[in-house]
Formats: C-alpha cells, structure tokens, sequence
C-alpha cells in the first residue's frame, strides 16, 4: 500500500512571472508541471531530480516529474506544488458550503514510475 | 507625467517616462512605478517587484484578433450580439472573474448581471471568500497598510508567504519602513511567520514556528486561551499543533508587550480544511488581543482589484460575493452561489468570465462543464479559458493601457496611469455595449403588456411575467 502524503499547492513568484509571459510559455509550464519533495521523501523512494511519480488524491491522478524542496523548506511527508493545472486535477470539487473547495493540505498516495514515453 | 522625445528620426517611437504609475498585479498595487515607455511597449520599469516586472515588460499589444468566436477572427460588434443571445437566453447565466479589471468596469458587469437575473460570483470566493464569511460572522478589527507603515512593531504572517506572492509587501508596508512610531523601521519590528513549510518569507521572520499541517485552528485556539489567562495541557497543545507549548506562550507574552500588532493572513488558511473557521479564529483572537493592546488583521489579497470587486459588488448588491440575482433581489450563499459550486453541480447553462482564468485552476468537475456550456471571456491574453471561449475578447490591460480606479488590498481606491493605447478595446468599453444590447433584447422578447424596460427582474421580464 504506498504512503500517504499532505500536498500544498501554492503560488511561487516563478510562477507569478510566467503568468505574465503567457500561460503557454515556458516559465509557467515548467513551474506548474514539478512536484516538490523533501529531501528525506527523495530518498525514500529513491527518486533523483527529473523523476516521475504518479500522484493520487481522491479526487484525481497526475504523473509529474519531481525535484527536491530546498534544503529545510518541507518536512518529511509535506509535498509541494505551484497551482496550475496539474494541482487542480488533484482537487475536489466539494465546498463544504463555503465556494472554496479544499485547495491546501489534502492527502495523496505518491508512487515511482517510469518516465512516459514521448 | 513626464514625457521626453527623443532626437532619432521621425520612424523612432516615442521615448516617454509614465512617473508614478500604478502596478495592478497583485493586491500591494504599488503606485509609485516609474515606466520608461518606447511606443507600445515599456522597457523599463523603476522600482516594481519582480512580479511587476514582469507584469509591466509583458503586456505590449497583443496581435490577436479583438473578437474571436469559437476560435474564428470575427469583428467586437458580432462579438457583442453573440454575447448578449448567449446571456439572454441563458436560464441559469454565471457571471464570474472581475478582479483584474477596473472598478468602473465591475460596476457595469454588475448591471448585465442583474440585467439577465445571474449568479454573480468573483476570484474572492476562491481565495478570500471564507474571509468574507468570517468577517461577516466576527467583525474585521483592520487599519489601512499606511497605519502598519507607522505603527506596527509585532506584524505577524500566518499561512501567508508574500516573499513570493506579494514581494514588496515587506519594503512599502509591513517591516522596512521606517515610520512615525517605528523610527528605526526593521529594528523597532518583530517579525513572525508561522506556517508549515519553511517558505521565503520564513528566512526573512525572528522567530518562525512550524505548524503540524491542518492544525491551525487548534493553534489558534490555544493563543486565545492563552491571551485569556487559560492554563493548558503541554502535552496536547504539542500533539494538536506540532509545536512546544512554551513557544506559543513565548509569543503570547511578546504579542502582548507589544503597541501595535498586526497578523496578515493569507491561503494557507482560507483553503485548508476549516477554511472560514480558522479565519474566524484568527479574527476572534485579533479581538481578543485588543483586551491587552492594539492588534488589528488583514488578509493578503492576490489580484490587482479583487478588493475592487468585494466593494463593488457589495455595494451594488449588499453581498460581496456568491450572489443570485435571478429573482430580481440578491440572495447571497457561499456553496450554493459561488462559481466553483454552480459550475461543478452543472446547473450554469453559460456564462461571462471577466478578466480570471477557472480552465486553469477549477476542480475538474467545474471545468469540465464550463467546458460544455457556450461562455464569454474577456482577456489581454490567451489562456486556457480563452481559448475554451464560444466568445472571446481580446482586451486592453488595465493600468497599461486602460485609466481606472483599483482597490489596494486594504481598501484603498488608487487611480491608474496608463503607459500606452492599445487597439483592444477595455473591459468597461465592451462591457457597456454588451448591457446596452441586453436590454434591448430584454425589451424585444417582453410581451407588449410587460413592455417596460425598467421594470427587473430581467428574467420575469423575458418570461412575461410582472415583476412585483
């Protein structure tokens, strides 16, 4: 059974610039489209930078490439990602009555797997 | 406003400096912006952040088409026709986005939406939107940013990262300054962060304390049991928050021989679970703190004018978002009438996205059905909404291009100074020809008895039946 993991999607100021360059360009794509991992998760599941992994909630399932967080930003179990896309396929669609759905903080199953073929 | 010609040759555009011009990416609007501006473009942006930067360098004229339908170049005027069928035929019409344009232009979708009896929504709901909940249930104990400038000494960011979101935030407004009671500026602060993950924002705190994720209500219940003089168990304060009793206190005692604190708070609040509850905490404890001193909170606003929107709308409806005007009056209901809601329960039959971007950050339920539905989107740039659109319009940008008021994130109406024309027409421009066309379809399929333009709600009318 794999683990389970808290996910925070959030902004980065990357990804603020690459808004502004244009949602299809590369600086936003690059930034949206890369999980961020703690160190000791990386090497847990043996995963070096430019990995993929298969990331399920439940709600939706992406296959990401991942890179490790900056040394100290995340602890062990926290993963990390830039809203986008990718972010919001993970996310359901209940409010619980309040117009937000549950955007930060949810868990996801996080699991190694070959890179797609082109 | 300065201008200074250059002396090349008649073919070389116009070299002009835009002297303190407004910045609208996000909710800081910084409006002391140098722009050097060579014809349609701005090479030079003095004194902006990196997002305003790239904010300012990136918005030339865009070559699209003004109008596109359904993905074909088509002129604004049939633009403006297929948008008002779409809009007037609707049963159930959502209206959603408006924080990235101008208030003047926010006033006008606000009409078309009570024109066409639609479920009024805004980026708020997304982002802020528990706040607003919150506010409503606890009060908003607030200042303007310039009061946190000259007074604040304790400024606290809790679930808030501005170092990314926000990069002037700690320059213009909440540490740096040096202010009227803070004369030596960073010195006569302190700074805490509290989140959980160590972000930017964090290298920049004295004191960071790491939550235990999902835990923020526990903590912010354990401060106002301790700004009350409650004794608590250390052992359960450590297993609900992930963080030593001995610091909370630590804080306490600080937040209290403080003169003027201040907590921003940002999403990591209002989007982990309990949402506006942990919003609620915070408030109550930012009232609670005022039993020992002053201690006011703000929230860190996203958008350029989302504040604009929250005023707009309340004032024109008396509810600041997430409102329903299909009986003529407006009801308000987060989760019934909030975009997110309406789109993914598949009850919008179209709708009009105004400057934000739901194909790109809705669940996928939401964008799934927006992605059924005919919709209009107005944009300076392509995006996946846009490009989704059965109409899209190409627009002029707001604070480049377009003059206008903003909202600064504490309320605050701040004028635009446009750097350049733009070929694209503004929001407002295309927005006051789509109400003007509206009302005379409304008038055209009223029964001749009911023939009164005046009357609302503009569903009764086109249905035949008199409005009471």
């Amino acid at each position: 059974m794999s683990k389970t993991y808290i996910i925070i999607p959030g902004r980065t100021s990357q990804q603020g610039v690459g808004i502004n360059e244009g949602k299809f360009e590369e600086t936003y794509q690059s930034e949206i489209s890369v999980l961020q991992v703690s160190e000791e998760d990386m090497a847990e599941l043996e995963l070096e930078a430019g990995d993929w992994v298969r990331v399920t909630s439940e709600h939706g399932q992406i296959e990401i490439r991942v890179k490790a967080a900056k040394k100290g930003e995340l602890p062990a179990g926290l993963l990390f990602i830039a809203y986008g896309d990718y972010s919001s396929r993970l996310m359901g669609a209940d409010t619980h009555g309040s117009g937000m759905p549950t955007s930060k903080g949810f868990d996801v199953t996080m699991e190694k797997i070959a890179a797609p073929v082109e | 406003m300065a201008t200074v010609t250059t002396d090349a040759s008649q073919q070389e555009p116009e070299l002009k400096v835009v002297e303190d011009a407004t910045c609208t990416f996000c909710g800081c609007v910084c409006d002391d912006i140098d722009l050097t501006v060579k014809g349609h473009e701005i090479t030079k942006a003095k004194r902006a952040c990196v997002l305003g930067t790239a904010w300012f360098l990136n918005h030339s004229v865009d070559d699209r088409p003004s109008c596109l339908i359904k993905g074909q170049p088509a002129s604004v005027e049939e633009g403006i026709e297929r948008a008002s069928q779409i809009l007037t035929k609707s049963r159930y019409p959502l209206m959603y986005g408006l924080s990235d344009t101008t208030s003047e232009a926010q006033r006008v979708a606000v009409s078309i939406a009570d024109w066409v009896g639609a479920n009024l929504d805004t980026t708020t709901s997304v982002c802020h939107g528990p706040s607003g909940m919150a506010f409503q249930g606890v009060g908003e104990v607030t200042c303007s940013l310039g009061e946190v400038r000259n007074r604040g000494d304790m400024i606290i960011f809790w679930g808030a990262n501005p170092a990314e979101s926000h990069p002037r935030h700690f320059t213009r407004y909440s540490l740096m300054p040096k202010g009227m009671f803070v004369p030596n500026g960073r010195k006569d602060r302190t700074c805490v962060v509290i989140d959980v993950r160590k972000t930017k924002s964090a290298n920049t705190a004295d004191i960071f304390i790491q939550l235990k994720p999902r835990s923020d209500f526990e903590a912010l219940w354990a401060l106002r049991a301790l700004a009350a003089g409650v004794e608590l168990e250390a052992a359960q304060v450590l297993a609900d928050t992930g963080v030593e009793l001995a610091v909370w206190q630590d804080l306490m005692d600080r937040m209290k021989a403080s003169r003027f604190g201040v907590f921003f708070f940002g999403m990591g609040l209002t989007m982990t679970r309990g949402k506006h509850a942990n919003t609620e905490a915070l408030l109550e404890l930012t009232r609670d703190m005022n039993r020992h001193t002053r201690f006011v909170c703000k929230p860190n606003r996203g958008h350029g004018n989302v504040t604009g929107a929250d005023n707009v709308v309340a004032w024109r409806t008396g509810y600041p978002f997430g409102v329903n005007l299909a009986r003529g009056y407006p009801r308000f209901n987060p989760g019934e009438y909030t975009a997110s809601d309406v789109l993914a329960r598949q009850e919008a039959d179209a709708a009009i996205i105004i400057a934000s971007d739901p194909m790109a950050n809705f669940s996928e339920p939401a964008r799934q059905h927006l992605k059924s539905i005919p919709y209009i989107a107005f944009d300076p740039k392509e995006t996946p909404t846009t490009r989704h659109a059965e109409v899209a319009f190409t627009v002029a940008t707001y604070g480049i291009n377009v003059p206008g008021t903003v909202y600064r994130m504490d309320d605050i109406p701040i004028s635009l100074r446009p750097a350049f024309e733009c070929h694209h027409p503004a929001d407002l421009e295309i927005l006051q020809r789509i109400e003007k066309r509206v009302q005379e379809l409304i008038a055209l399929e009223a029964p001749a008895e009911n023939d009164n333009s005046s009357l609302r709600p503009a569903r009764d009318l086109a249905n035949g039946v008199a409005a009471e």
